[in-house]
C-alpha cells in the first residue's frame, strides 16, 4: 500500500471540496491532497442550475435573508450559523467573480440578480441557468493555480484513519488499478455531496450515493436531521432531470391537467397575474410546500399523464423564445432532448423529484465534527444552515461560505502540533482490514450470495414507498425493517466482476453499502420525528402539525455496527428568532419571522451592496 | 428488445478487444447510457463505462456511437433503427471497455493557464468587476465547454499527434483571452504559438460538429491563429527594435 503525506486531505472534488482546497492552500502549509471518485468537473455541483443567494441590492438586508432562511427551514436551522452565512455570502460570490465566474449581467455591467422561491427580495446571482456548472469549472480551473494542491482523481475513499478520536488520514482505492493508498493528514475535510440516489426518482447524478456521510457515520460521527429530504417540485417525468426553480423565478407558472394554477388552493395565493411573479407568492413559494401541493393534486386526480408518470405542467410560453434563450437556454435544451417539448411552444410536463439532503454529517459552526481534525462542508454536512427545508439558491452559496471556512480551519489545525503519531501499526491494520473486506466481496462462485443491483432496486422501492413526500408510522416502520434486512443481506454481497482495473462493479457495490447505512439513519429519524415540519410531513393522527414542545430538536443518529442505529435529540439554536408560523402568499405579507429578538443579523447594513 | 454491439476490452483477460452483442429493452426515450446501465445491472456486471449526471452537463459518458463521438446520455436508441455499435472514444488510450485514459486531455487543458489572470491595475478585490453583456458575449460560448473530450475523438490531428493542444484546450485558452477582466493573454500565447498549438489544426471542423453543447472550438482555433500570427509578428518587430538583444 502506497502512503502519501499531506497537511490537509479533502475528500470530494465538487464545489465545497474545491473551495476548501483553495482556502487550505491560501491559509498556509504546502500540501493539500484532493481526492475524488470522479474528475472534479464531473461532480454533481455541475448540475445546479438556478443560482446562488447573497444580499446584494440596496433595498435588501441581511436580516431579511436571515429571516427567509430560518422561516424556510421551519425554525430548525442553527441561527448563529445562518447569521454567519448571510454575512459572508456576498464576499464569496464576489470572490467567484474575481476568479472569472461568468455571472449574468445588467446592461450597466453590474451583476444581475433574480427571484427565487421563499426569498423576499431578488438576491440570487446566476450564470444563465448553468450556475453550478460555471461555478464548478471556475473553481476547478482556479485550483490549478495552486501547485500545493495535489489531486487524486478517480480514487474512492473507503474509510478514515482515526487515532484516539483524531482524524489522521484516509484510505482510498485507486479505481484505475484496484490498489489501496493511504493518505495521511493532520486534518481531513469531507465534501462528498448528498444522498439523493437513495430514491428512485431524483434529480441527482449517479454518483450522489452518500459515501462521505456513511464513512464519517461509521466512525461515530452523528448524522443529523436526515429525515429532511427535499423534493424539488419540477423534475422531468421518467428521468427526474432537474428543471430549475429559476424557471418560476423568471415567471413560469404551474398548472394542473385542467390548466388551473392550483397553488392558490394551498396557502400560496392569490393567483399572481401571468408575467408578474411575486416573491413568496404562488410559484415562488418554498419547495416543500410546492411538492406537497402536487401530492394533493395527484390524490384528487387532477394531474395529467406523461408516459407512466403523473405530472403537472410548467408553462413558460408567455416568456417568449428570445427571453427563454437568454435566461433559460439549458432548460430549453433539456426539455427538447428528454421530453421533446419546446418550452416556447408547449408547457413542460414535470413532477417532484428527490433533490437535496438537508441533513448530514453533524458539524459545529466551524465545520468540525465530533472527531478532532475531521471537518465537513457542503451537502454532505449538517452545519445547520437549512433546518427542515432548504431555500433554493442557498446551497451553492453554502459550498463557498463553508467550504472556505472548513479549508481555513482545517489548515490552521494542521499547522499546529498534531497528535497523529507515525501510525505505522494503525495504517497496517486499516490496510489489511480493507484488503480482506474487498477480497471477500470478490470471492466468486458461492451460491445464494446477493449482488448489488438487486439490493439497490429494493432500496429504491423501499425509500419511495415508505419515506416519500408524505409519511406515516406504519410505512416508516416497514421501511426501517426492510432497510435493516437489506443491510444484513449486504454483509454477504458478492461481485460479478473479479478484476482490478476499473472495476465499476466493485465501485457501485461499495457505494450501495454507503447508501444502505445512510438510508437506515434517514428512516429511523423519519419514524421517530412524530410531527410535520418543513420537508418532513406525516399523515398519521397527532403528527400532522409542527410540535415545538417535543420536536424543536435536531435528530442525531449514531451508527451501531450490525446492530440497529440509535437516535438522540439535540437542542436547536433559536437565540435570534423565536419560532413563528411559516406563511407565504397573502398570509405571509408583512409577517416576518415573528419575535425577532433584535441582535445578530439585525443592524447589519454592512451587508448591503448596491 | 433490440440488439446493441459493444467493443469490449478486458486487459486482465486478453490484449485483444472484441465485439459483444447484447439484447436490451427499448422505448422511445431509451438513451445509449440507459442501455449501458441495463446491460451492467441485468446482463453483464463486468461492462465498464463512466457516467453520472445523465443530463449532458458532467461530461463523463462520451463514447463512439457508430463511429461518431457522442454523449451516451444525450443520444437515443431511436436514432439508430439498424445497426448500433458502441466503442470507446477514439484517439485516447483505452483502459478498459468504454473507459479511456483522460490524462493527456487534462494535461492539455491545464497547460493553457485556464484561469483569470488579473492585471496590475485590477480594481479593489472586495468588489465585483463590471462586465457588460456585450463584453460577456465575446467569450460566453467558449465557457460552455463541459470537458467531455468528444472534440478530441473527432480531431484527426490529435489522432496523429497526441501532443497537439487540441480543440477544447484552445477554446478554453481563447475563453480567457477574450474575457475583458483578463490580462493573461501573453502568458497563454506561448503554448498556442508552438508547433503543437493552433498551427497544428488543419481546419477539418469536425470538432465543432460533434460538440454536444454548441461550443465552436474550430472558431476558437481559427481566431487563435489570427491572434498567434499577430503575437508572432509583434515578437518579430520587438526583436528588431531592440536590436536582437534578447527578450
Amino acid at each position: 500500500m502506497q502512503v502519501h503525506t499531506f497537511d490537509v486531505v479533502v475528500v470530494g472534488g465538487g464545489g465545497a471540496g474545491l473551495r476548501a482546497a483553495i482556502a487550505a492552500a491560501e491559509t498556509g502549509g504546502n500540501a493539500v491532497g484532493l481526492v475524488s471518485k470522479v474528475y472534479p468537473m464531473r461532480s454533481h455541483t455541475v448540475a445546479a442550475e438556478g443560482g446562488a443567494a447573497a444580499v446584494t441590492r440596496g433595498d435588501d438586508s441581511l436580516q431579511s435573508h436571515f429571516d427567509d432562511t430560518v422561516a424556510g427551514g421551519d425554525w430548525l436551522a442553527e441561527q448563529g450559523v445562518v447569521d454567519y452565512f448571510v454575512r459572508h455570502a456576498h464576499a464569496e460570490l464576489v470572490q467567484m467573480e474575481r476568479w472569472g465566474c461568468p455571472w449574468s449581467r445588467q446592461a450597466s455591467g453590474d451583476v444581475q440578480v433574480r427571484r427565487f422561491g421563499g426569498m423576499k427580495t431578488e438576491r440570487t446571482w446566476f450564470a444563465a441557468d448553468k450556475t453550478g456548472f460555471h461555478m464548478l469549472h471556475t473553481l476547478y480551473q482556479t485550483s490549478l493555480k495552486y501547485p500545493q494542491i495535489q489531486r487524486f482523481d478517480e480514487y474512492f475513499v473507503l474509510d478514515l484513519l482515526v487515532e484516539d478520536n483524531q482524524a489522521c488520514g484516509v484510505i482510498a482505492l485507486e479505481i484505475s488499478s484496484g490498489e489501496l493508498h493511504l493518505l495521511r493528514a493532520k486534518s481531513v475535510i469531507m465534501a462528498t455531496g448528498g444522498a439523493g440516489r437513495l430514491f428512485r426518482f431524483n434529480t441527482n447524478g449517479g454518483i450522489v450515493t452518500g459515501d462521505g456521510m456513511a464513512i464519517a457515520y461509521r466512525r461515530g460521527v452523528a448524522l443529523r436531521d436526515m429525515e429532511f429530504v427535499q423534493y424539488h417540485p419540477t423534475g422531468l417525468p421518467g428521468s427526474g432531470i432537474l428543471i430549475t426553480e429559476a424557471s418560476r423565478g423568471e415567471g413560469g407558472v404551474l398548472t394542473n391537467k385542467d390548466g388551473y394554477r392550483y397553488l392558490q388552493d394551498y396557502g400560496l395565493g392569490p393567483e399572481t397575474p401571468l408575467g408578474e411573479p411575486k416573491n413568496k407568492y404562488m410559484e415562488l413559494g418554498p419547495r416543500d410546500k410546492l411538492s406537497q401541493a402536487f401530492w394533493h393534486e395527484q390524490q384528487a386526480g387532477r394531474t395529467g399523464k406523461h408516459g407512466d408518470s403523473d405530472v403537472v405542467y410548467l408553462d413558460l410560453r408567455h416568456l417568449g423564445e428570445a427571453y427563454l434563450q437568454e435566461r433559460l437556454p439549458f432548460i430549453c435544451e433539456l426539455a427538447k432532448a428528454y421530453v421533446n417539448v419546446d418550452p416556447a411552444k408547449s408547457p413542460i410536463p414535470i413532477r417532484p423529484a428527490v433533490h437535496y439532503t438537508m441533513g448530514g454529517i453533524e458539524t459545529n459552526a466551524d465545520c468540525e465534527t465530533s472527531i478532532d481534525g475531521l471537518f465537513a462542508a457542503g451537502e454532505c454536512a449538517s452545519v445547520g444552515l437549512h433546518g427542515a427545508n432548504r431555500l433554493g439558491s442557498n446551497s451553492l452559496t453554502e459550498l463557498l461560505v463553508f467550504g472556505h471556512l472548513a479549508g481555513k480551519k482545517a489548515m490552521q489545525r494542521a499547522l499546529g502540533d498534531s497528535p497523529c503519531k507515525d501510525g505505522a501499526e494503525s495504517i497496517r491494520q486499516l490496510g489489511s482490514q480493507w484488503q480482506e473486506r474487498l477480497e471477500s466481496m470478490m470471492r466468486g462462485g458461492e451460491p445464494g450470495r446477493p449482488r448489488w443491483p438487486e439490493l439497490k432496486t429494493e432500496l429504491l422501492k423501499v425509500m419511495e414507498e415508505g419515506c416519500g413526500i408524505y409519511r406515516d408510522e406504519a410505512g416508516l416502520t416497514q421501511a426501517l425493517q426492510s432497510i435493516r434486512g437489506l443491510r444484513e443481506r449486504y454483509q454477504r454481497v458478492q461481485l460479478g466482476d473479479q478484476s482490478k482495473i476499473y472495476n465499476t462493479d466493485l465501485l457501485h457495490c461499495l457505494e450501495l453499502g454507503c447508501s444502505l447505512d445512510v438510508a437506515e439513519a434517514t428512516c429511523l429519524a423519519a419514524l421517530q420525528r412524530r410531527e410535520s415540519r418543513g420537508a418532513h410531513q406525516r399523515l398519521d393522527d397527532g403528527c400532522q402539525q409542527r410540535n415545538d414542545q417535543q420536536y424543536l430538536k435536531h435528530s442525531q443518529v449514531f451508527y451501531q455496527g450490525a446492530a440497529p442505529a440509535r437516535l438522540e435529540w439535540q437542542d436547536v439554536d433559536t437565540h435570534l428568532s423565536a419560532p413563528g408560523e411559516r406563511q407565504y402568499g397573502t398570509k405571509g405579507s408583512g409577517v416576518k419571522g415573528s419575535g425577532v429578538k433584535g441582535s445578530g443579523a439585525e443592524g447589519s447594513d454592512g451587508g448591503k451592496h448596491a | 428488445m433490440r440488439s446493441i454491439q459493444i467493443l469490449r476490452y478486458l486487459p486482465e483477460e486478453s490484449s485483444q478487444p472484441f465485439l459483444q452483442s447484447f439484447q436490451v429493452p427499448v422505448t422511445d426515450s431509451t438513451s445509449v447510457l440507459d442501455a449501458l446501465n441495463y446491460i451492467k445491472e441485468s446482463l453483464d456486471p463486468t461492462l465498464s463505462f463512466r457516467w453520472s449526471c445523465r443530463m449532458a452537463i458532467c461530461g463523463s459518458c462520451g463514447v463512439m456511437v457508430n463511429g461518431i463521438p457522442k454523449l451516451g446520455c444525450k443520444d437515443f436508441l431511436r436514432n439508430y433503427p439498424n445497426e448500433l455499435i458502441i466503442e470507446p472514444l477514439a484517439h485516447l488510450p483505452v483502459e478498459r471497455d468504454l473507459v479511456v485514459n483522460m490524462d493527456s486531455f487534462l494535461r492539455h487543458l491545464e497547460a493553457v493557464k485556464p484561469y483569470l489572470i488579473e492585471g496590475k491595475h485590477a480594481a479593489d478585490s472586495s468588489q465585483p468587476n463590471r462586465q457588460t453583456p456585450a463584453q460577456m458575449a465575446r467569450y460566453q460560448q467558449f465557457a460552455n465547454c463541459i470537458n467531455c473530450g468528444l472534440c478530441y475523438a473527432a480531431c484527426p490531428q490529435f489522432g496523429l499527434n497526441p501532443e497537439f493542444t487540441g480543440p477544447a484546450a484552445i477554446a478554453l485558452a481563447h475563453r480567457y483571452n477574450l474575457d475583458s477582466r483578463d490580462s493573461g493573454k501573453a502568458q497563454r500565447m506561448a503554448p498556442l504559438n508552438s508547433k503543437n498549438g493552433v498551427w497544428s489544426c488543419t481546419f477539418v471542423g469536425f470538432c465543432s460538429e460533434v460538440c454536444p453543447k454548441g461550443v465552436d472550438p474550430a472558431a476558437a482555433v481559427n481566431q487563435g491563429k489570427v491572434e498567434s500570427a499577430k503575437s508572432m509578428l509583434i515578437q518579430l518587430f520587438r526583436g528588431r527594435a531592440i536590436g536582437g538583444a534578447g527578450q
